[in-house]
Order: structure tokens, then C-alpha cells, then sequence
């Protein structure tokens, strides 16, 4: 199974709930999947600024002193924001790679979640309650987001086998599915020098499509090729930094609701995960259709 | 008019009191307000009763159902009517996946579209649908009827049996062995009275007919053990 919600917001005052609605329509979603849960956060930026979610097993010691050794050594100042298991460090923009450089040579191993300039992705092994009170993800604000609650198929329960999963700058993937020629891409995608961390077939997608948008595909198109090149089930639920898409396998046999009305748009595996959300009553409900991407962008 | 508030009451309760009521029950009409996406709202009822759902309901809404008319005031998640027995099943808004799935008897009535796999291996139940169908519907459809007013999507009624599938719009493609048939002076009868049960203002002639043309491996003689 596997639970996924999002929402975009067209109205701006509700912004300042996004993280409360998001958290409540993904705990609707628990019985879908009970083994992990994630949320990709889209919210305020500084120009010239970027932003990189980091994770680690032993926050307190692990996090200690780490935004001075980063700012250190790329040569930069360095904020930092620790929740949980999770932190987002604030680079110059022009520091971005440099930054994420070092990081993966840090010892202790601190994991990259995701970066961007908007994008914040907290997940973590557990129940969707568990994991958003944790990252206290009901007291915030954006314009945008994506939630997954897992239930593990292809790969072992673990926080970097749960979703959203970063697939470039801004942009991240969440999977209601099971991909059947996961091994072979993984594969093919390594030897094109992509980097991939796990065992998890939703993971081989979203560098699938990172692999298509380095070669000039734009994420519309790359999502257009998904259909051809992944073989297996599939809703996915992209986010980018101003909007969200969504494209379903040509089976479509995972489930899939949106409700669009002047306020808002949003996605549910379910209808039961929409009901909460203001005015829903006079929202045009509908499924999307097999094999078609769609996008709404800010 | 007994009036059942789901959240109040919680699923099982709900399905209890309505599975208790027989053929000689006086309380003929229940609502059922709050439904809120719930799955399995009013499964396994078994006597001639009215249940109105005031709302969307989610997962296998009305499944099993024998002699209730079931009316869901708003759309119906997956597998709504998922074999069916006898009665009715009426959805104002649309149905979601496999409406109608395996049923042996009733009818079911979907005013707005259904999505994919509508009345796959339907076994005897009448679907009626205002509005269009999804991909893989009537797949492996052994008997009974399936009228669609609009369009039907990809592949319909692949390795269908004997059940008859009316459709006024386009069909997208037909499946493996379904094929266009003669509409005959009795499958126009057969149609009006399903239209009439649906309450849909369409007109038989503007219909076509399809189904089994017998080909498949399994309707070969030389093939039986």
C-alpha cells in the first residue's frame, strides 16, 4: 500500500497552516502504511541563500559544533536548525555544492535529505504521528508540500528507504508502487555516475529522474519518460520549488483523489485524507487519469 | 427515518445494527451522515431496506449487499457494490476503481463516471453509468449487463464471457476477443429496461452492442479435459 498526501496552497493566508493540514491529512493516511513517514516542507527563502536537510543518528553529538566545522571549511558563514534527527543548514547559494561536498565526508556520517532553496524534507522510521510530532511539522508554514507514510515492500525499513526522496535541487519524489526492473536501472544509472544510496526501488526513480533533468529534460518530459523506461506500479507525487505534479502508471491500480477549489489543491491515496481541508464540500473532487502528468505551478 | 452518525458511532456498530435488520423489519429507512471517505460503510446488509450514505464514502461501500437500496449522496471510493447479490446501489457523484466488481445480482446505478476495472468479472449485475467508464472494464465479465452512456476507456471487456455491454459513446479500444455485436430487437428491450431502472432519458438505438466473440482458447471444444 503506501499513503501519500499533498497540498499546494493558491491562497496565501492559509500558509501559515500548511504544516497543520499536511500533518492531519497524512496521519488520516496510517493504515496505509505504518513503517515510516516523511514530509517535503516548501517555505520562505533568503535570495541567495540554499538550504540542505541533514540527518544523523546521534543528533546531539552529531550536530554539535557542525554549521562552525561546515562554515569552516567551505569558507562561509553557516546557519543551522536542528529538529529531532534532522537539521537544515543555511549556505550561500554559491557554496551549495561545495557544501554538500564536505558533508558526505564528514565523519560521523551525517545523510543528506535534500536541498534547494525552498525545500526542507523530514522522515524518519516510525508512525506518521510519531514522525510529525518529532519534527513539530504542525507549526509550519509554507506554500507547498508532500507527505508518504511507507508500508516496505522492496527495501528494509529505514530512514533513508523512507520518502520524500530528493531528486535535485527543490525537487522530490514520493512512490505508492513497486518498481520490478529497479536492480537493472540502479545499475545502468550508477555506471552514468548517478549516485544512489540503497536497495529501495522508489530511490532508482527519483534518480531516474535526476539523470533525465542533467540531460536537459525537463521534469514534465522526464516524467513523460518514466511511463516508458520504469516497469511496476505507480502513483508518484513530485514537488518542485514552485508547485507539485502527479503521474499514475497506465494500470493505475494505486489509488488516487484530488480535490482542487479557488483555495487550494491537494492529493489524497484516499478521500479520507482530504475531508478535513476547508470547504471540501464544494471542491471539485476527481481521480486522476492512467499514463497523464499533471502539474500546477505557483 | 433512523438517522446513524458514523463517527459517533464507529463502523462496526453501524454494520451491526443495519446486518440485524431481516425481511420483517419495520425500520425500512436509515441515514447515515458523517461518512467522512470511511471504507466498508453498510456491507453485508441483507434486507429490504433504504440506506441513505450523506456523503463520499471510501473502500468496499455496500459490498455483499442482498435486497438494500443503498444510495450514496456524494462519490464512492474503490470497489463499491463489490459483489453485489441483489438490490440496488445508487452513486450520485462517481465511483472510483472495480465498481461493481464480481457481482451476482442488483443493480448498480453511478450517475457521475467510474474509473478502471468497472464490473470486472461482473457475474449477473446490472451497472448502469451515466457518465464514462475507465480502462479494463467488463475484463473477464461473465454474465449480466453493463450500460455506459458516455465513453468507455482502454480495452473493454478483454476475455469477456457472456455478459452484454451496451455503450452510446466511443470506445477507446476492446480488449481480446470483445467485439462489436448486432443490437437485435431483444437486447433494445433488455436496454430500455436498464435505462429506465437507471433513470438515464437515453435512448436504446443510440447504443452499440459488444461482446464475446468466442475465441479464446477456453471456448474451444478440443481444449476441455
Amino acid at each position: 500500500m503506501c499513503g501519500i498526501v499533498g497540498l499546494f496552497l493558491k491562497d496565501t493566508s492559509l500558509e501559515a497552516d500548511l504544516g497543520r493540514m499536511l500533518s492531519e491529512m497524512l496521519v488520516t493516511m496510517t493504515d496505509r502504511g505504518p513503517d515510516s513517514a516523511g514530509i517535503a516542507v516548501y517555505n520562505a527563502h533568503q535570495e541567495g541563500q540554499a538550504k540542505i536537510t541533514v540527518q544523523a543518528d546521534h543528533p546531539q553529538t552529531d550536530f554539535d559544533g557542525l554549521e562552525k566545522k561546515l562554515g569552516k571549511a567551505i569558507g562561509a558563514s553557516v546557519k543551522m536548525d536542528v529538529r529531532d534527527t534532522h537539521a537544515v543548514l543555511i549556505v550561500p547559494q554559491a557554496s551549495l555544492n561545495a557544501a554538500m561536498a564536505e558533508l558526505r565526508q564528514l565523519d560521523p556520517l551525517i545523510r543528506i535529505m535534500g536541498h534547494g532553496e525552498s525545500i526542507e524534507i523530514y522522515k524518519e522510521v516510525g508512525l506518521p504521528e510519531t514522525v510529525v510530532s518529532r519534527f513539530d511539522i504542525v507549526k509550519m508554514t509554507g506554500t507547498h508540500g508532500i507527505g508518504h507514510t511507507r508500508m516496505a515492500t522492496e527495501s528494509a525499513v529505514t530512514t533513508m528507504g523512507a520518502h520524500p526522496f530528493n531528486t535535485g535541487s527543490d525537487q522530490c519524489l514520493v512512490h505508492n508502487g513497486s518498481l520490478s526492473n529497479h536492480n537493472s536501472l540502479r545499475r545502468k544509472l550508477r555506471r552514468e555516475n548517478i549516485r544512489i544510496e540503497t536497495d529501495n526501488d522508489t530511490e532508482v526513480a527519483a534518480a531516474y529522474l535526476t539523470w533525465k533533468l542533467q540531460n536537459g529534460s525537463s521534469l514534465g518530459e522526464a516524467l513523460e519518460s518514466s511511463l516508458h523506461d520504469l516497469d511496476g506500479f505507480f502513483t508518484f507525487v513530485v514537488g518542485t520549488k514552485d508547485g507539485f505534479g502527479v503521474v499514475r502508471d497506465p494500470i493505475a491500480c494505486k489509488p488516487a483523489v484530488m480535490a482542487e477549489t479557488e483555495s487550494y489543491v491537494a492529493f489524497g491515496s484516499e478521500y479520507r485524507a482530504l475531508v478535513n481541508l476547508p470547504n471540501i464540500e464544494q471542491a471539485q473532487v476527481w481521480e486522476p487519469e492512467p499514463a497523464t502528468v499533471y502539474f500546477w505551478n505557483h | 427515518m433512523e438517522k446513524l452518525d458514523l463517527q459517533a458511532l464507529g463502523l462496526r456498530a453501524l454494520n451491526e445494527k443495519l446486518q440485524k435488520q431481516t425481511d420483517e423489519t419495520n425500520q425500512k429507512d436509515w441515514e447515515i451522515i458523517n461518512p467522512r471517505g470511511s471504507h466498508a460503510i453498510a456491507v453485508g446488509v441483507d434486507a429490504p431496506i433504504n440506506v441513505t450514505v450523506r456523503g463520499s464514502t471510501g473502500y468496499y461501500c455496500g459490498g455483499m449487499n442482498k435486497q438494500a437500496h443503498i444510495h450514496v449522496d456524494g462519490s464512492a471510493g474503490p470497489g463499491v457494490a463489490e459483489n453485489m447479490m441483489s438490490g440496488i446501489i445508487t452513486i450520485e457523484g462517481d465511483a472510483s476503481q472495480y465498481a461493481g466488481a464480481t457481482g451476482h445480482g442488483g443493480t448498480l446505478v453511478i450517475r457521475g463516471n467510474a474509473a478502471s476495472r468497472c464490473g470486472i468479472s461482473m457475474k449477473g449485475i446490472d451497472i448502469v453509468v451515466h457518465g464514462n467508464i475507465g480502462h479494463m472494464s467488463a475484463f473477464m465479465a461473465q454474465s449480466g449487463n453493463l450500460v455506459v452512456c458516455g465513453d468507455a476507456g482502454d480495452a473493454l471487456g478483454d476475455s469477456i464471457y457472456e455478459a452484454r455491454l451496451f455503450v452510446r459513446g466511443s470506445v477507446k479500444s476492446l480488449g481480446a476477443d470483445c467485439i462489436e455485436k448486432e443490437m437485435r430487437p431483444k437486447h433494445l428491450e433488455i436496454l430500455r429496461g436498464l435505462l429506465e431502472k437507471g433513470e438515464c432519458d437515453a435512448k436504446p438505438e443510440e447504443f452499440k452492442r459488444y461482446g464475446s466473440a468466442r475465441q479464446l482458447y477456453n471456448f474451444k471444444i478440443d481444449n476441455a479435459y
